[in-house]
């Protein structure tokens, strides 16, 4: 809502400057977005008339104008605009005048004639945005050789006030006056509304079929009505300063009422219409094109002003192109209606709409203002297009207006919430201020609610009301009283912190991407991933939510590669999202990935890149902080988005926890990575869920390491021959090392040689060769009957 | 047995002389060794009459500890010129910088979580989680906001169906709490909301931190404790002035935007703050009673406030961070100004 200040003074005027005054609306709940001049800052220019006017003897396009600006005989002017004529009342900028951005009016001379200040253009005096067509020209009363800003009142302001959707009471003058009076304790000055005589029995009839939609509408017939005629320079710039575009009179009077009370309005071309109004719901498929030119095809849903013939407007969002009124309009129909906010919410919306109507009628606009806008706009009208009103029609329906009634609030209630006792006289003050009537004081109030208030329904709203108006600030302030009391905590679960400082300590960065990717980039990666997409995104490459990590942490990693980035390791935690919406799992996962040299690059540093093993050692580091390291197994698999040769599947406890590999060759090349990229991706649940230790006895014996080496085939994967000797070799076994694995000379072409360290160490004795010379050799029989492996001499 | 003076002078200068441990030793045999010149000298005091034997060996033997006592110092001495040698040989250039692995960081966003997170863990609030997917009931209608109502305009609202959307704000995590657990409750609500509004001061997900404290007798002016507190704890100045503008949210009543003083002007009015001196950074309320009739509270028995804020506002006044896009371009470049 914007407004200008000295319009709103004309209401209510505290002693206070703009921007106090700005404060005080902003700390009643209105927050001022903006306070801007309604003018630009210039001096020196007056009014002047055009007295003279001749072609200038060596340009086209310029003429020499005679200037009368009441301090002497007429000044010459070159003038380049091509509106400019003789007669003409202008703003004139003296020669010494100061322009805005200090541009300073002298003396000149033009193709060789004498030029002796300038005559301004609208936007030369920041009046209008952007390039005014022509020089400015004023009313014909405008007084020669008064200050133009002066005679204009551009020291003036625009107060642009945020208002929240509860607020619809002050999207007009009248409302914010009624704040600004109440908060700043200052009298409010309504203009007096007198009803306009009818001089004519012109009537057009109105009839309403969806009562609740629209309780109540008026309509008023104007007859031989004179559009040419100029909307006044004051209304023009008071709907300028608010905001608004001047159009026609009809239009300027509709939207300067609907500014001045809060009552959206509508003009309509009454020639146009056929019969009598009908507010109804449309038809089916029903159509209408609207003032702005858009078609729209309409449903019984949407409530519309009709004549017999056809739909004439969408109730409360806009009018029609066809029965809107222009310069030839001879007979107005003046529409004022109340219509249910309910009715109207999410109708502009659902037409790609937003109106100054629709706003105030999604919000609510007093029903009791109906009539006195409808008497202002035509009494301003009259005044300005002429014409012969005839009596107001209305419908109404009391039972489909807003039930007001009364609202309880208890003394109690009141002192309990604040903490405060506010005095009796203040909270009467603070209601009467606010247009509501409270009983006299006792346990508690009654208070019955305006007609404009739709926010006002039990206690607590009450309650606000008084301790805004009385100040926030102003109120006391404490720390909340709690009883301590300690809760079980689960030791056995990492915090997810502790898991993110991991990776920190690892050198990894933490990065945070978006949760919606683009669907290009996600089936590149996971074709079959089934995942929501938005029905609205902001753009395409944003529009379906993440099924994996992994197109996220690639994007950021991309990001960075074009940065001249080469050492890259990054994690993430956060949200996944897997399956259709029915049957949608949203499951926290920690995901990471590296990419560059396995070192950071420094003096002593190896100039490898990393590989497979150097993330699946930050990974196992990763999963053994819950001290379960034991229960994962890593299973090679494939994966769409990595390479073949280079996946593993994370399992714990036989449950398919994430991915950990290379990112396949041929995605890489299509994305334009050049650097080799490993990246895991694991469910965090299954990382934070850990164990309580527990505590075993030490051994005093001693223990006793035997180092065995096998032949494989070059295929055989060392976990599960790791995990079998384990088994088969006793329970005593305390330790058990993989120290070397080796393929190349000395070792059979497709064969690898993998090297063990097995330590055993009894509780309460000391193991003996046999007994050790025993488990050896189940375990070398198992690795040979299983494995195929072969003891290296 | 004249020969004795002679014969120490002798070793003497041997042992002054000898160059290593090696050298030494064979000075000590070649004088003191079983077959020693100065040994010899003992052994050959039984050639000596019976009567000068006793003063004879005295001498000997005196001569004999003192070469001993010259043969320990020389060798000490080498030693210590060979330890001296070593460390000299051994010296390093100890402003070289150490070996492995750097240190990465925590996003600023997840460093601002914590932060927010453990203040309020220190005054008894637990941290609670939910959805981001969320539906329709939790994100609006359970917080008063029903249907059509003009207030689902002030979050742009990302949608997959008619009743499916991206949660817009962490409030629903309250609701959920509020729907499981008995008061007294006391959480925050950190994570991921989403608006589908993109420009220089918005981007479409960001994180905020919903708070929810209800009990018997809380009241407006606890709220105003608890988040003056708290502003104050965060930006880490006791004298931070906080103010509270009423302001309207369906889920509370009655309902505040909290400004603070402009932290990067002090209140003189900046680029920041919009020469107001004032920046908001979140807003409150007491919760609606209708709130708590969605969840089953009792509400003429329980009363609560609310809170929410966005991380990366307060993260972008914590650490002067001046563009909001920043957080999620993971530059490294960027992210490393936080490690």
């Amino acid at each position: 809502m914007k407004f200008s200040e000295a319009w709103l003074r004309e209401w209510v005027s505290p002693q206070l400057d703009t921007q106090a005054l700005a404060d005080a609306i902003t700390m009643a709940g209105l927050e001022v977005d903006a306070i801007e001049p309604v003018g630009a800052v210039f001096a020196g220019v007056v009014v002047a008339e055009v007295v003279a006017k001749a072609p200038h003897p060596d340009a086209d396009k310029l003429n020499v104008c005679q200037v009368q600006d009441g301090s002497g005989e007429p000044v010459q002017v070159v003038c380049g605009a091509p509106n400019v004529a003789v007669g003409q009342k202008v703003p004139f900028a003296r020669v010494g005048a100061v322009l805005p951005e200090d541009f300073k009016i002298k003396r000149a001379k033009l193709r060789g004639v004498e030029s002796h200040g300038m005559i301004c253009s609208a936007s030369e005096l920041g009046l209008e945005e952007g390039h005014s067509e022509g020089i400015y020209v004023l009313p014909s009363n405008a007084p020669v050789g008064a200050d133009f800003r002066a005679w204009m009142t551009l020291d003036d302001s625009t107060i642009d006030v945020d208002l929240t959707p509860n607020r619809g009471d002050c999207l007009s003058l009248r409302g914010i006056a009624r704040e600004v009076g109440c908060v700043t304790a200052t009298r409010v000055v309504e203009p007096n509304i007198a009803p306009v005589v009818a001089r004519s029995n012109a009537q057009f009839p109105i009839a309403v079929s969806d009562e609740a939609g629209c309780p109540r509408y008026l309509g008023r017939v104007i007859r031989d009505v004179d559009l040419s005629a100029p909307t006044p320079l004051w209304m023009r710039e008071r709907l300028r300063r608010s905001g608004i575009r001047s159009i026609d009179p009809a239009v300027d009077v509709t939207n300067y009422v609907m500014l001045e009370l809060g009552q959206p309005m509508h003009a309509f071309d009454l020639d146009v219409l056929e019969g009598g109004i009908e507010v109804r719901r449309a038809h089916d498929g029903e159509r209408l094109t609207l003032l702005d030119g858009q078609e729209v095809v309409l449903d019984g849903t949407t409530l519309v002003i009709a004549d017999q013939a056809k739909a004439l407007a969408i109730a409360g969002v806009m009018g029609g192109e066809d029965s809107g009124v222009g310069a030839n309009t001879r007979h107005l129909f003046l529409e004022a209606a109340f219509f249910a906010p309910l009715g109207v919410a999410g109708k502009a919306r659902q037409f790609g709409l937003h109106t100054d109507a629709s706003h105030r009628f999604e919000r609510g606009v007093d029903p009791d203002i109906t009539r006195p806008a409808m008497e202002r706009a035509t009494e301003l009208l009259l005044a300005i297009v002429g014409g012969t009103p005839g009596p107001i029609s209305e419908v109404r329906k009391p039972t489909h207006l807003p039930q007001r009634g009364d609202v309880a609030l208890s003394r109690e209630r009141l002192a309990a919430c604040l903490d405060v006792r506010l005095p009796d006289e203040e909270i009467q003050r603070i209601f009467r201020g606010l247009g509501m009537t409270a009983s006299a004081p006792g346990d508690r109030w009654r208070v019955q609610i305006p007609s404009w208030r739709f926010d006002i329904a039990i206690e607590e709203d009450l309650i606000e009301e008084l301790a805004r108006v009385h100040g926030y600030n102003r109120l006391p302030v404490r720390r909340p009283q709690a009883r301590l009391s300690l809760k079980s905590a689960d030791e056995a679960l990492q915090p997810l912190r502790r898991v993110r400082r991991h990776l920190v300590s690892r050198g990894y960065q933490e990065a945070v991407t978006y949760s919606f990717v683009s669907p290009e980039l996600q089936s590149l990666l996971l074709p079959e991933a089934v995942s929501p997409t938005l029905a609205n995104p902001i753009s395409s490459d944003m529009s379906v939510m993440r099924h994996s990590l992994f197109p996220g942490l690639l994007k950021a990693l991309m990001h960075n590669l074009n940065r001249q980035q080469q050492r890259v390791r990054l994690f993430e935690t956060g949200l996944v999202f897997q399956g259709e919406l029915d049957a949608l799992v949203q499951t926290p996962m920690i995901g990471g990935l590296v990419c560059g040299s396995r070192d950071v690059e420094g003096w002593a540093a190896g100039r490898e890149s990393v590989d497979f093993f150097d993330l699946k050692g930050d990974l196992e580091s990763l999963l053994a902080l819950s001290g379960c390291a034991d229960e994962w197994q890593f299973v090679a698999a494939s994966h769409p988005a990595l390479h073949p040769g280079r996946t593993a599947q994370l399992y714990r406890g036989g449950q398919a926890q994430g991915w950990i590999g290379a990112l396949h060759p041929s995605i890489r090349s299509q994305l334009g990575i050049k650097p080799e990229v490993y990246l895991f991706e694991v469910a965090q649940q299954a990382v934070l869920e850990g164990r309580i230790a527990a505590f075993q006895p030490l051994s005093r014996y001693p223990e006793v390491r035997r180092d065995l080496a096998f032949v494989v085939d070059a295929e055989v994967g060392v976990a599960p021959l790791l995990e079998a000797i384990r088994a088969r070799a006793g329970e005593w076994l305390t330790q058990w090392q993989l120290f070397d694995v080796y393929q190349g000379q000395g070792v059979a072409e497709g064969h690898k040689s993998i090297a063990l360290g097995l330590t055993w160490q009894h509780p309460s004795r000391t193991l003996n060769d046999d007994e050790i010379n025993q488990l050896i050799a189940a375990v070398v029989d198992e690795a040979e009957s299983r494995f195929g492996a072969r003891l290296r001499s | 047995m004249d020969h004795l003076p002679a014969l120490v002078n002798e070793a003497s200068a041997a042992i002054a002389a000898a160059e290593d441990a090696q050298a030494l030793d064979q000075v000590r045999v070649r004088y003191l060794g079983k077959k020693g010149e100065i040994t010899a000298l003992l052994k050959g005091l039984g050639h000596l009459p019976p009567e000068e034997r006793p003063a004879a060996g005295e001498r000997i033997n005196e001569a004999k500890q003192a070469l001993q006592q010259e043969l320990e110092q020389r060798r000490q001495a080498l030693e210590q010129a060979a330890l001296t040698a070593q460390l000299d040989a051994e010296r390093i250039d100890v402003t070289l910088p150490g070996r492995g692995e750097t240190n990465g960081g925590l996003h600023p966003v997840t460093q601002t979580l914590e932060r927010i997170e453990a203040l309020f863990q220190h005054i008894g609030f637990d941290v609670a989680v939910g959805p981001e997917i969320e539906d329709d009931f939790h994100n609006f209608e359970a917080l008063n906001i029903p249907a059509h109502h003009p207030a689902r305009g002030m979050a742009d609202t990302f949608y997959f169906d008619a009743t499916r959307l991206l949660r817009t704000h962490t409030s629903p995590v309250q609701v959920r709490t509020m729907q499981a657990q008995e008061p007294p409750i006391r959480i925050v609500c950190p994570g991921r909301v989403y608006r589908s509004d993109s420009d220089l001061t918005h981007t479409p997900m960001f994180h905020q931190v919903e708070g929810l404290l209800v009990d018997e007798g809380v009241c407006f002016a606890d709220l105003k404790g608890t988040i003056a507190d708290f502003l104050q704890a965060f930006f880490e100045r006791d004298d931070l002035q906080v103010r509270f503008r009423p302001s309207y949210f369906p889920f509370t009543e009655p309902s505040a935007e909290v400004d603070i003083q402009c932290v990067m002007c002090r209140g003189e009015g900046c680029r920041v703050c919009s020469h107001s001196g004032w920046l908001e950074v979140m807003g409150c309320g007491m919760v609606h009673p209708e709130v708590f009739r969605h969840a089953g509270i009792d509400a003429s028995r329980f009363t609560g406030f609310a809170f929410g804020m966005g991380a990366e506002r307060l993260a972008m006044l914590r650490y002067g961070v001046n563009d909001l896009r920043l957080f999620f371009d993971n530059d490294l470049r960027f992210l490393r100004q936080f490690n």
